[in-house]
């Protein structure tokens, strides 16, 4: 099971769960069964099929953008953040 | 651990041996730099070329009621005239590149040409393209706009407020718990970041330090200013040169500003004399491509300093609130902050980003961090070195600083026992990787500076001060191509607009992986048609990401001189092996120079190639030390010494690294202690020139010493970290620390500047 880490922001669609276990082979799998399990979060990660424009999703430490395609190892760790620049 | 005393001190946490990583060549853009014959935009010169100019508001915020462009249009000399009208609608369109995906095209359009509105002082309202500039400069002067001047909004603290003017009028707050305002504000975000229990941590705690600062809006100061020539063919086919830290980001932009196919846009990064972060973005491009279009001519387009520093992307001013919870032996338990910044006229701030930074030293287990994105009458702000960092971490660290003098703790001590470290929380990231912040403390302890006693002086008010930074650093996606010509030597054509010598440390990288001397690479910073994509030269990115990439295209040209060499020796290509430049098998051997000789009569020609997107940016440390002398009577302060730690990573080409170092200190410096924007009433510019606006000047700062520590990224081959950025964050701090430990002031605004020391100075009396 890989374990997903709720966005403060969003664990409004958690009911402030912070952290979930979810399966997936890829981060579009999680997405989608993230929206499955709680309506509404998968809108807020997901937009026309990808990843909102400005969001990051790191997998196990890596930073992948917005590749939903990513493959997930079985006890994958992945953060939804906010995408930096930089000056 | 070894230390390298040769040049300057470089302590190393690893045990690999380089041949050309490390040295100190002679840079391949040093001489055309020194003897003049770079070129830069402005040496753009075209054939029929016309000169276009700006037309700016008078006003801070105000409705364009009209605009007559008929006496400039009908002036002798004068060929078109542009208005916002002349734009594409962006409709709903969000920006795809850049450093800020996601927000609307809209925005940015209207800050090329405002529509409707102006939302701040020499926001651009009409451009001219005429035969000379003076002739552009007088017709800016027959355009007739009819404004009606509104209120203007300059502060967040103002902008926030229920009833404060609101300058987007269809602006609705994005709010952090997923919703929307349904009224239009001037917030046009909030963030929210939490871990841990952070009510919990604060009543664990025995000493609790709330704090409030606030800042002036600073400019990046790079030296060349903004200048753009375009050539729009009728054949559709758009050329433009330009001074900017990103080709392919210009040529995203025109393409979505000017609805115009990516294909048709072919943009050429001239030689750029500084960015910061300030010329990623596009401003003159635009305006010069839809004067040639409307001319079918060429036009050449700069701005004078007075335009930088009004119109551009300065980065923001604004309020930061920090509060720390500590015990009595010196454990943080708890962090909150509070960061509003302005966003200028337009939203996108970077406020996030500084939200992440405020406690990223420190192993936090409990704390909740609030953003705010704030839309006043002033600059779109934009990106300047570590975005958001600097605020953020002036705001704690001097918290910390507070905490140590309160609970009488060596501050390095208490740095020491609460720094982050590999494993530990980063605010909604992953746990650290493997990071530098405590090795760069220890150095900073160990350094000359630290272990000499502050030099006391009678009737002088002298202080010390220390101070951490961070800084994420960013990958992003870089190209390059490399071709082994059949003398051995190869030509390296790269993406990365070349700011601090990056050209140099990313062949540097590519001479290691293939075993060929620094001197037999040619890089070249290359056009949009020539190489694949690259983002920005930002983020601290250009040696980590262009220099994986130039050694995964050495990698790629290794394997192909393999094969050729196979096919030659009649062995299979596995069986080659490669050793300090030399391929070898089954008793043949040849260098790349004597394969390349080989290949060429085969026909053979390899080009190594790749784009690479890296997905283990690795954190960068710096630790800080000032010294510095108040003057009483006046507020002055000036530096004595100054002392910089950073984790490179490993610094490839040392003296860049500490060329950053340095430049990042002086910037600092300069930020903590004069720069500031100063406004009227009326939301008015009053200093826009390099006279008004304080930057320090080679008298103004020490030689500052450069300790480079090397604890690798795993997340890179060679283990580099980007260097760029961080040493910009820690240095208003250090100063600041310093101020308070040579006055028993605790400065809360920057700058710092003499009438503000001086009338705490007077308070205190």
């Amino acid at each position: 099971m890989a374990t997903v880490h709720i966005p403060t922001p969003m664990r409004v669609a958690t009911d402030g769960v912070a952290r979930v276990e979810i399966e997936g082979a890829t981060v579009r799998d999680i997405v989608d069964r993230l929206e499955a399990n709680y309506p509404g979060l998968g809108g807020r990660l997901v937009e026309d099929g990808q990843l909102r424009p400005g969001l990051s999703v790191f997998v196990d430490g890596a930073n992948v953008g917005r590749r939903l395609r990513t493959k997930l190892q079985p006890d994958s760790e992945l953060f939804f953040v906010e995408a930096l620049g930089g000056g | 651990m070894a230390i390298d005393t040769r040049v300057a001190p470089k302590i190393k946490h690893h045990d690999e041996e380089y041949k050309v990583i490390g040295t100190r060549p002679i840079r391949h853009d040093g001489l055309e730099k020194v003897t003049g014959e770079a070129r830069y935009g402005s040496d753009i010169n075209l054939p029929g070329q016309l000169h276009g100019k700006v037309l700016r508001s008078p006003h801070a915020h105000a409705r364009i009621l009209s605009i007559d462009a008929s006496r400039a249009q009908a002036l002798d000399g004068v060929s078109a005239v542009i208005t916002s009208a002349d734009l594409p609608d962006p409709g709903d369109k969000l920006t795809t590149g850049g450093e800020a995906p996601g927000l609307p095209v809209k925005f940015k359009s209207a800050n090329m040409l405002a529509r409707g509105k102006v939302h701040y002082h020499g926001h651009a309202v009409a451009a001219v393209a005429a035969t000379n500039q003076h002739i552009a400069a007088e017709a800016l002067k027959l355009i007739d706009v009819e404004y009606e001047v509104l209120e203007p909004v300059l502060e967040v603290w103002d902008a926030m407020k229920p009833d404060a003017p609101v300058i987007i009028e269809d602006l609705y707050t994005a709010k952090a718990d997923g919703t929307t305002a349904e009224e239009p504000s001037n917030v046009a975000a909030e963030m929210l970041y939490e871990v841990g229990d952070v009510d919990a941590g604060f009543a664990e705690a025995d000493l609790v330090v709330d704090r409030e600062f606030t800042f002036g809006v600073v400019h990046q100061g790079y030296i060349e200013t903004h200048n753009a020539t375009a050539n729009w063919l009728k054949d559709g086919h758009l050329h433009v040169w330009c001074s900017s830290q990103g080709a392919f980001t210009i040529r995203q932009e025109l393409a979505d500003l000017l609805n115009h196919p990516i294909t048709k846009i072919h943009v050429v990064p001239m030689e750029i004399g500084g960015g910061f972060g300030g010329k990623t973005t596009a401003y003159l491009e635009p305006l010069a491509a839809l004067l040639s279009q409307q001319t079918g001519h060429p036009v050449k387009m700069a701005m004078d300093r007075a335009d930088v520093l009004k119109a551009t992307g300065p980065t923001p001013g604004g309020y930061v609130r920090v509060k720390m919870g500590v015990t009595n032996d010196g454990t943080i338990t708890a962090g909150y902050a509070n960061l509003a910044f302005d966003a200028g006229g337009y939203p996108g701030s970077v406020v996030g980003a500084g939200c992440r930074c405020v406690f990223a030293p420190y192993n936090m287990t409990n704390a909740k961090v609030e953003g705010f994105d704030v839309v006043v009458n002033k600059p779109k702000t934009h990106a300047y070195r570590a975005p958001g960092a600097t605020h953020a971490e002036f705001a704690s660290e001097t918290v910390v600083d507070e905490i140590c003098r309160t609970l009488d703790i060596d501050p390095v001590e208490f740095r020491l026992k609460n720094s982050a470290k590999e494993g530990d929380w980063q605010l909604a990231m992953p746990p650290y990787p493997r990071i530098g912040h405590i090795e760069c403390m220890e150095a900073a302890r160990d350094s000359a500076q630290w272990q000499t006693p502050l030099e006391t002086a009678p009737g002088k008010k002298r202080g010390r001060g220390i101070a951490s930074g961070f800084w994420f650093n960013i990958g992003f996606t870089s190209s390059v191509i490399a071709k082994l010509n059949s003398d051995g030597s190869v030509t390296l054509l790269e993406g990365s607009t070349d700011i601090g010598g990056t050209r140099t440390s990313v062949a540097m990288q590519f001479a290691e992986t293939l075993g060929i001397a620094i001197e037999d690479v040619d890089p070249i910073v290359a056009d949009t048609d020539s190489v694949g994509q690259t983002d920005v030269t930002g983020g601290s990115r250009v040696t980590f990401a262009t220099g994986l990439a130039a050694h995964n295209a050495a990698n790629d040209m290794k394997d192909q001189i393999a094969e050729g060499l196979a096919d030659l020796w009649d062995v299979a290509a596995d069986s080659i092996t490669h050793a300090d430049g030399t391929f070898s098998a089954n008793g043949n051997s040849a260098t790349v120079r004597e394969a390349a000789g080989l290949l060429e009569e085969e026909g053979v020609f390899p080009i190594g190639k790749n784009t690479v997107t890296p997905t283990r940016e690795g954190g960068a440390f710096a630790v800080h030390i000032a010294d510095v002398e108040v003057d009483e009577e006046t507020g002055k302060v000036e530096v004595l010494r100054y002392t910089a730690v950073q984790d490179a990573g490993v610094a490839i080409y040392p003296p860049y690294v500490e060329g950053q170092m340095q430049g990042g200190v002086v910037q600092g410096v300069g930020w903590a202690l004069n720069e500031e924007y100063v406004y009227d009433d009326d939301g008015h510019l009053l200093n826009a020139s390099l006279l008004d606006y304080r930057m320090p000047t080679a008298l103004d700062v020490p030689n500052i010493e450069t300790i480079i520590v090397e604890v690798p990224n795993p997340g890179h081959p060679y283990g580099v970290r980007g260097v760029g950025e961080v040493p910009i964050v820690p240095p208003p701090a250090a100063v600041a620390n310093a101020i308070h430990d040579a006055t028993g002031l605790r400065m809360s605004h920057l700058p710092m500047s003499p009438p503000r020391v001086q009338a705490a100075l007077a308070a205190q009396a």
